[in-house]
């Protein structure tokens, strides 16, 4: 087990990164399904876009100015999205308010193609996270032992804030019901907001991390991310934070680990590469089958 | 009422007849490599697979994105049954692969066994996915996509789907021969009979007993299994039937195109044909057809010119070029969820009192403005 | 009289939260039985339990002789169940199921707050609950080789509305009814699944006096019509005392009481928790 874990270190070690960001990226999904009720599709090309946009402002401004402008960058396309596609959709059928989703996603992607032209962008060497360090005979980046602490401690300051201030208090409430909460004097639109661009700035900081360790950003690149967020949210229980972070350790780790080449059934782990995308979904099946709450979630009791 | 009825049915095949009819006339007339014809065969074959999720996500409620998943496993099956054996031993299309499938079929089997093959899948990962909320069916059905992609680019299946490369040869829309002659069957009108008579079954099933089913499930599924509607057995019915069909298109795809690679099925393609469906109307089949002829005559014919440099006689390079096309598709179609979500058609059906009311009320409306 | 439907100790608790508390009860073949109680005493629940809708926490179920429905707490349950006789039912294999079971054994309901297929007409409102009978398979139903069938599914509805007098209404939206005739759309609808007995959810709510009394007739004539047993929960005392043969009276999720019209108008303990409240409003 030792010289398992020896020998696949480093992909251990990604796969604790990897993970790290999908946790960012998870957040997102399960505070607004919390909220709405709505898998919101273009969460994952929201953090897609910040990655463009860093590539594109750091061509021109020096870190220090280009990743606080990406910030404000991506919590403002979340504000917007959220105002535009699906505020007025608030009273529609849930469908419509999905396809609504669909369909930002698919704009997202198309404007960025036209955009890049299609070719993948380089990504910026950012100097500190870049760096390469050695553990234990495993090379890696700062970025990958920089990123679990972050998540970390973001999680711990989200939960913070949506146990302690009145915001957090509101956000939870609007989760319970909806309709009540309306009804009890909370400014619905204003939580909905704040909790799309919580979201959004998770999500660009997951860019931030991602996109270091992979280099380069293509129209297409947050699509992947962003639906094994999503099942690392499923998997932890839709609606919980700690569950969507665990969920998506897991399954950064596993990913890893697949990609890493140990043999399994036999198949040497070179033919199972192709596999480290369709093992999450895969692996939501399972979950869907064996416990569909996820790990947090409560059963929900439908009023007949 | 009865007659009424009848005069009905007697309009639609008449209008059906007329259609058929003219692409038979166009076959004859129009050099083959007219653009024309290829806006009628995919349109028609967009037009199967938009009524196909139509079937699920319109008239049974459930929102399922595995459409192309499903595709891909009709395009392969068909292109790997239909592929002759002297293609397969020879090191064409399997270079890398010895190809393990030591037969093949005629096209018509292929058609029929691409949707067995996709009904069949549909069926399992129905099992453990349709008893759930429709949210999880939603994502399930996305990441089953992806994985199907994913097992069809194996190479560890390499000898069966010959790996991440290209199949080519098989029985495409030029290698089809009217039975028992050695004819070739009009590309076209083979495209539009088969796409016809699927459709046709599925308008056939919308009308049934099981359709008034599915559509009670769509409208209360606490009151429709009140009324012993099964829930679990009539969605997973919907789920299969939906997926042989687009099953089926999936060959069609693959015969339209004269290749096929599983990289290609990508869920941009399910957000697509989704996105026909809305604008088409959601609950209405001839909305997902004139919605699909609509939406393949813009992006390979109308709307060419904005990724060419020239649109409408301006000509722009610096802004008309390559995918521009689609980002103004992309933006015409947020409009249109967000203003006119009930699409071309909404939940109606195209029909001669329906044109008849339109046009009045144009008409009633200029008088109004004039 | 045969017993056509009986209820032992069902229990149902939420959570915390013990809505139904072990209710006992019976229904006779041919009977019309009100479940009565204030708001909140637990009688639609009782009717979701009866039905299929939620499973009872503890408790057995027997419709026509054959239990349909028996529980006990497992899991998490089995600490926090609140109810008496948890030990009762532990030998019995647990039966749930679900409740399009129930209604082809010929349990047909009516819903509190009317749940109509809002994109059909009344017609086809009837005629999918004609389903359930239907013989034919997917195929010969798309092929229409089941033709003859689907006419004489079609016939029936046409019987069916004209009785209720909502064949002229056939090609109307049903949602675009007026409130009383939606009510009695819900009922054809029911019947059309062919049940012996049929459970009314509130069906006088929203009625004036007038149209409570056309109710009272009209409940009385379906019940000798199709044969039916009929348990309904219902608010207006007048239509209860008039049509019931008997009544039980739930408080709390409990029954508090149980017995013929007369015997219920002069119970102490109903008028207290009941009547008592709604002489004073």
């Amino acid at each position: 087990m030792a010289g398992f874990f020896h020998q696949n270190l480093s992909y251990f070690l990604s796969g604790i990164s990897v993970g790290g960001q999908y946790a960012l990226i998870a957040i997102g999904y399960t505070m607004v399904y919390g909220i709405l009720r709505l898998i919101n599709f273009a969460h994952g090309d929201v953090f897609m876009c910040a990655g463009l946009v860093m590539v594109y402002l750091s061509a021109s401004l020096p870190f220090a100015v280009s990743v606080p402008l990406v910030l404000v960058f991506t919590v403002a396309l979340g504000f917007l999205i959220e105002r535009v596609a699906y505020k007025p959709l608030r009273s529609a059928p849930r469908m419509s308010v999905m396809i609504s989703a669909i369909g930002v996603s698919y704009l997202l992607q198309n404007a960025a193609l036209y955009f890049t032209g299609g070719l993948a962008k380089v990504y910026p060497e950012i100097p500190f996270l870049s760096r390469s360090v050695v553990i234990w005979d495993a090379s890696t980046r700062v970025v990958t032992l920089v990123t679990p602490f972050l998540t970390v401690i973001l999680v711990v300051l989200l939960t913070l804030l949506i146990k302690h201030t009145k915001i957090g208090m509101a956000m939870r409430a609007v989760s319970r019901d909806f309709e009540t909460s309306q009804l009890m004097g909370i400014k619905i639109n204003r939580v909905i907001s704040i909790t799309f661009m919580i979201g959004s700035f998770l999500a660009a900081v997951a860019s931030l991390l991602y996109f270091t360790n992979y280099a380069s950003v293509t129209p297409t690149s947050g699509s992947m991310p962003g639906l094994k967020a999503f099942v690392a949210a499923v998997f932890g229980g839709i609606g919980s934070i700690p569950g969507a972070v665990i969920g998506a350790f897991i399954i950064g780790i596993c990913e890893n680990i697949i990609k890493g080449g140990a043999t399994i059934f036999g198949i040497p782990g070179s033919g199972w590469t192709t596999f480290s995308d369709a093992f999450t979904f895969a692996f939501l099946i399972v979950i869907l089958v064996v416990k569909p709450t996820g790990l947090f979630g409560e059963k929900a009791v439908d009023k007949v | 009422m009865d007659r009424e009825k009848r005069n009905h049915l007697i309009r639609i095949a008449a209008a059906i007849a007329v259609v058929y009819g003219v692409i038979l006339i166009l076959e004859f007339t129009l050099r083959p490599t007219s653009i024309l014809f290829t806006v009628l065969r995919k349109g028609a074959i967009y037009s199967l697979v938009a009524v196909s999720m139509n079937l699920l996500n319109g008239f049974t409620g459930l929102f399922s994105l595995g459409q192309a998943g499903f595709m891909l496993i009709g395009a392969y099956t068909y292109a790997i049954l239909t592929m002759p054996v002297s293609v397969k031993q020879s090191e064409r299309v399997y270079k890398y692969y010895e190809c393990i499938v030591g037969f093949d079929t005629g096209s018509l089997i292929g058609l029929i066994a691409a949707g067995l093959m996709a009904a069949f899948f549909a069926f399992l990962i129905g099992l453990p996915v349709l008893r759930l909320k429709s949210d999880y069916l939603a994502i399930a059905t996305l990441g089953f996509a992806e994985i199907v992609r994913a097992i069809f680019q194996w190479d560890v299946l390499g000898p069966l789907t010959n790996g991440a490369n290209l199949l080519r040869e098989y029985k495409d829309l030029t290698r089809i021969y009217l039975p028992f002659t050695d004819i070739p069957f009009p590309p076209t009108l083979f495209v539009f009979i088969v796409a016809g008579v699927c459709i046709l079954l599925i308008v056939l099933l919308i009308n049934s007993s099981y359709g008034r089913a599915f559509k009670a499930i769509r409208d209360d599924e606490t009151a429709a299994e009140a009324m012993g509607i099964n829930l679990f057995r009539h969605k997973e019915l919907s789920f299969v039937i939906s997926s042989f069909f687009a099953g089926i298109s999936g060959a069609l795809l693959a015969m339209f195109q004269y290749t096929v690679q599983a990289q290609q099925f990508k869920t941009m393609m399910t957000y697509e044909i989704l996105l026909i469906v809305v604008i088409g109307g959601i609950g209405s089949i001839s909305g997902s057809c004139i919605a699909s002829f609509l939406y393949i005559a813009l992006s390979e014919w109308w709307l060419r010119g904005l990724d060419m440099g020239e649109f409408l006689g301006i000509a722009a390079p610096d802004l008309f070029r390559s995918g521009f096309r689609r980002l103004v598709f992309s933006v015409i179609i947020m409009v249109i969820v967000l203003f006119f979500s009930k699409g071309l058609m909404g939940d109606k059906e195209l029909s001669y009192e329906h044109l008849k009311q339109k046009l009045s009320s144009l008409r009633k409306k200029r008088r109004a403005s004039a | 009289m045969k017993e056509l439907l009986r209820l032992e100790n069902v229990t149902m608790q939420f959570g915390g939260v013990v809505a139904v508390n072990n209710l006992s009860m019976t229904v006779g073949e041919g009977e019309i039985v009100a479940l009565i109680g204030p708001n909140g005493a637990g009688k639609t629940t009782a009717f979701n339990c009866i039905t299929g809708v939620y499973e009872p926490t503890n408790g057995k179920i027997i419709y026509d002789g054959n239990t349909i429905i028996v529980n006990h707490p497992s899991g998490k349950m089995k600490r926090a169940y609140a109810g008496y006789e948890a030990d009762m039912y532990l030998s019995e294999k647990t039966l749930n199921p679900t409740p399009d079971r129930i209604t082809e054994l010929g349990i047909a309901r009516t819903f509190q707050n009317i749940r109509l297929f809002r994109s059909m007409t009344v017609f086809q409102n009837v005629l999918t609950a004609m389903h359930l009978r239907a013989k034919e398979n997917v195929f010969s139903a798309v092929l229409r080789i089941s033709w003859k069938e689907e006419r004489q599914m079609e016939a029936e509805t046409e019987k069916l509305l004209r009785e209720q007098g909502l064949w002229e209404l056939r090609d109307e939206n049903a949602t675009s009814l007026p409130y009383g005739l939606q009510r009695r759309l819900e009922i054809a609808r029911a019947l059309a699944t062919r049940p012996h007995l049929l459970l009314l959810d509130e069906p006088a709510a929203g009625m004036n006096p007038q149209e409570t009394q056309e109710l009272a007739a009209f409940i009385r004539e379906i019940k000798e019509r199709y044969d039916l047993t009929v348990l309904m929960i219902e608010h207006h005392m007048d239509l209860v005392m008039t049509i019931s043969d008997r009544i039980y009276v739930l408080d709390f999720g409990s029954l508090i009481a149980q017995g013929h019209p007369e015997e219920i108008q002069s119970n102490q303990r109903v008028i207290d928790a009941y009547l008592g409240v709604a002489e004073d409003v």
